[in-house]
């Protein structure tokens, strides 16, 4: 029989505070890389725009296609190497042209530069402001309407701490993976919002399995043993299933990475920094937040009392 | 439940066979979308004002007509706003007779403001026309475009309403998206307009054209230099005919200068309009407009009976054609424009397919060698539930007629590495419980009843966020969405029912079993 974890016992609990200035500390590095490229970078889903992915029939240099452009003018346009160098993306900015004459333009520009050969528009994507800005709005709700019924259904099933800290959690996986996004220089579009509302879903499953066993221990309780000693042994009763299922799941997601295409490249990226951050958070945040609230309680309930029989 | 063994194969028997049923044959009955066949993706947004604007012209063209033929002076009658009518008697005098007929003619306004001492009211259309208005401006809109497309011939298009004026097409497997996108924007406003002769169009540009005419242009392309040229053209404001009452509209050579033009019929009421209209201005130039554009401007020479006209212009074949396709299929009643597209080509759709499934192999391949050496026999019952879960999701795709998009090939891949999780939160149930102590029949049993209820609290989880991301989604993300919360909930039969009945039917009747593989 092969096993990953026989009778763990690593003081996960103890360690808690190293796990936060990780977390911490990476998330700080992602939120400073945002704020230095001003903001996360979005998608033309959310800011508008068109997108043309276009396949030469040789390989072509990024200034040759910018050169190409330029003799139409029509604002800053981003250009980007899509796979190969015979592929790119053309990312232009709203006009008050229609993406009909956008799309009609660009491809008479490059078609009428000699050196780089003949082309073909694989894929157009136009999205109007106002799309664009609906979009915005509903990837905003969409996000918290999932963290509303993650939290209604943990602290039903369990009880309002335990769901609040699930949220908390959540919140620091979905940070860790826009971090990451904007290290590795990634756009936000709605793909990556599908990945992130399935990491938000996924990511508390092992939270769940873990405050089912601290539940489950609860009533079979030792003498003397603490709520952290408690939490920190359902964690490592539960740690072998918590690291194979992301295993199992990680192996999807590392595949979609590397072979399920260019176009789903960064969706599967964000599906998969979700599934290695969502077992460290439930290694190393869930529980731990519960512990330090309730000792931060305790403490505050001792000093109340204190107070009390002083006066 | 032990005991009810023959029942559980049937049901299990009874699923595969349906399944099967329903995706035989899978390339017909998996329906895939536009970002895997290739095709364009449109979200149309209708400007109902448009069309509001121009009901309330119609009605204020018919009031004033109204009043005059009752004897009653207007001087002015003018769209104020989007709905809005000022009317400016000739005299106060006549304010009764014009409350009166305005009453009548005017229905479906109210009367917002009324100053009797100067003659002057405002109507206001009623909130509940305008909307009868909008609604229809949409689902006309909806019926044209239909037409338009029907016409254009694209195997199995869509074409929806979203949300209240927005219009979703779907065509998948076009070719030149850009025609495509051409004849469906258009708004083929086709109308039949009189030169003003009077004034010419270069002093009317400098002075403001007289009331009554506006300033319209012809656009010439230079065969040679391809460079454009805009002449503009003095017209009456009022179109004469419009496109209305065309019956029908055809692409035909020109036998002197073999260029395409196309040849519209108008029905009796349009042709009684341009036979009327040709023989009272002949000599003067009637300019064909559409979409405001002047096409061009022949000169009437003759009184023309029949209701034929001829559409000229220095048109290529393609563009004749989907111009008589317009013309046959009727005006979009309000401008639409392009909110959102979407276009694949097919040879992209091609490689994402193909990507797609060497993911889903390659994923499934990895899961399943991994489950089979970690948990030996176990692991191979897991694989196959893995196997029956995969068959089961495209079956109910199939069933449901649901679309498999990328990213729902991803939510594929992504179903496999999670859909053997509820097996390994069962299997590693099992080990505890063995480890504990209990015979192997005891350490399944409880395995699978203890896990059983985190299994549920995390399919619930994550359909609650695929729920979410369903009501959300747009196209190819709704698809993501659909074969996620497929895929879950199907693993509760596969990984939890069937993977049970094996377990029974494997470790049945060893009562003295001592090892599992697992």
């Amino acid at each position: 029989m092969i096993e990953l974890f026989r009778d763990s016992n690593f003081d996960f609990i103890g360690r808690r505070r190293w796990a936060y200035v990780i977390s911490i500390l990476f998330i700080l590095a992602g939120l400073g890389s945002m704020v230095a490229k001003g903001g996360l970078r979005y998608g033309i889903d959310f800011s508008g725009g068109t997108l043309i992915q276009v396949r030469f029939e040789k390989a072509v240099s990024v200034d040759r296609i910018r050169h190409a452009l330029e003799t139409v003018q029509m604002g800053e346009s981003v250009i980007q190497e899509f796979g190969d160098t015979r592929e790119y993306l053309l990312r232009l900015p709203l006009a008050a042209l229609s993406s009909e004459e956008v799309t009609r333009r660009t491809q008479e520009a490059l078609s009428k530069d000699p050196e780089l050969g003949k082309h073909e528009v694989r894929r157009v994507e136009f999205v109007g402001p106002q799309v664009g800005k609906d979009l915005q709005v509903q990837a905003i709700y969409a996000v918290l309407w999932s963290m509303a019924g993650i939290l209604a259904y943990i602290a039903i099933r369990f009880d309002l701490m335990g769901g609040l800290a699930s949220v908390a959690a959540i919140v620091h996986d979905v940070l860790i993976c826009l971090s990451a996004m904007s290290l590795t220089n990634r756009e936000m579009s709605l793909a990556i919002l599908a990945a992130l509302l399935t990491i938000i879903g996924y990511s508390v499953n092992d939270t769940i399995v873990a405050y089912d066993r601290v539940r489950e221990n609860r009533a079979k309780k030792r003498r003397g043993e603490t709520f952290a000693t408690q939490i920190n042994n359902a964690i490592n009763q539960t740690l072998s299933r918590t690291v194979l299922t992301a295993l199992t799941v990680f192996f999807s997601t590392a595949v979609l990475y590397f072979f399920g295409g260019k176009v789903l490249e960064d969706m599967a990226f964000v599906l998969t920094i979700g599934v290695v951050t969502g077992t460290f958070s439930t290694i190393y945040i869930a529980g731990s937040l519960i512990v330090d609230w309730s000792n931060w309680r305790e403490r505050w309930v001792a000093k109340r009392k204190k107070a009390v029989a002083k006066a | 439940m032990r005991r009810q063994l023959g029942a559980r194969i049937a049901l299990v028997a009874v699923v595969i066979a349906v399944s099967i049923w329903y995706l035989y044959p899978p390339a017909k009955t998996i329906n895939l979308g536009l970002d895997l066949q290739g095709g364009i993706h449109l979200v149309l947004g209708v400007d109902v004002d448009k069309a509001i604007e121009a009901q309330v012209e119609r009605a204020g063209d018919t009031a004033k007509a109204e009043l005059e033929k009752r004897g009653i002076g207007v001087t002015r009658v003018e769209r104020r706003g989007t709905s809005e009518l000022v009317l400016q008697l000739g005299s106060p005098q006549s304010w009764d007779a014009a409350v009166k007929t305005t009453d009548e003619v005017l229905a479906t306004f109210d009367r917002k403001e009324a100053d009797q001492a100067a003659g002057r009211m405002v109507l206001a259309l009623k909130a509940s026309e305008a909307k009868h208005i909008r609604d229809l401006a949409v689902r006309q809109g909806l019926e044209t475009i239909r037409n338009r497309i029907d016409q254009f011939g694209v195997a199995e298009p869509s074409i929806q309403q979203q949300g209240e004026n927005r219009i979703l097409v779907q065509l998948p497997g076009v070719q030149d998206p850009a025609r495509a996108k051409a004849l469906i924007g258009k708004t083929a406003l086709l109308e039949f307009k009189l030169v003003d002769e009077r004034t010419d169009a270069e002093t009317a540009l400098r002075t403001g054209p007289p009331p009554g005419t506006e300033v319209l242009y012809q656009r010439r392309v230079d065969k040679q230099t391809r460079e454009e040229k805009k002449v503009p053209f003095l017209v009456q404001k009022k179109a004469a005919i419009t496109g209305r009452d065309v019956t029908t509209a055809r692409v035909s050579i020109d036998q002197n200068t073999s260029e395409p033009y196309v040849s519209v019929d108008f029905n009796a009421s349009g042709a009684r309009a341009f036979a009327e209209v040709t023989d009272v201005n002949v000599g003067k130039r009637l300019a064909i407009v559409l979409d405001g554009n002047v096409h061009s401007a022949p000169q009437i020479r003759e009184r023309i009976p029949s209701g034929r006209a001829q559409i000229t212009g220095g048109f290529s074949t393609d563009e004749a054609t989907d111009l008589a396709i317009v013309l046959r299929a009727g005006a979009l009643p309000a401008p639409v424009q392009v909110l959102e597209e979407r276009t694949v080509g097919p040879s992209l759709g091609a490689d994402s397919i193909r990507q797609g499934m060497v993911a889903i192999f390659a994923s499934t391949a990895l899961v399943f060698l991994f489950m089979l050496i970690y948990y030996r026999l176990s692991g191979l019952i897991a694989d196959v539930a893995l196997g029956l879960n995969l068959l089961l999701l495209m079956a109910t795709m199939a069933g449901f007629h649901a679309t498999l998009t990328l990213p729902g090939i991803a939510g594929i891949a992504l179903t496999i590495g999670m859909a053997v999780d509820t097996n390994i939160l069962i299997f590693e149930r099992i080990r505890e419980e063995l480890r504990g102590g209990k015979t192997v029949r005891g350490a399944i049993d409880a395995g699978f009843s203890r896990a059983f209820k985190t299994v549920i609290d995390t399919h619930v989880t994550v359909l609650v966020s695929g729920l979410i991301l369903f009501q959300f989604g747009t196209g190819p993300v709704k698809g993501f969405a659909v074969t996620l919360m497929i895929g879950i909930a199907v693993s509760l039969f596969t990984a939890v029912f069937f993977t049970r009945l094996l377990f029974d039917l494997i470790y049945m009747g060893q009562r003295k079993r001592e090892t599992l593989s697992i």
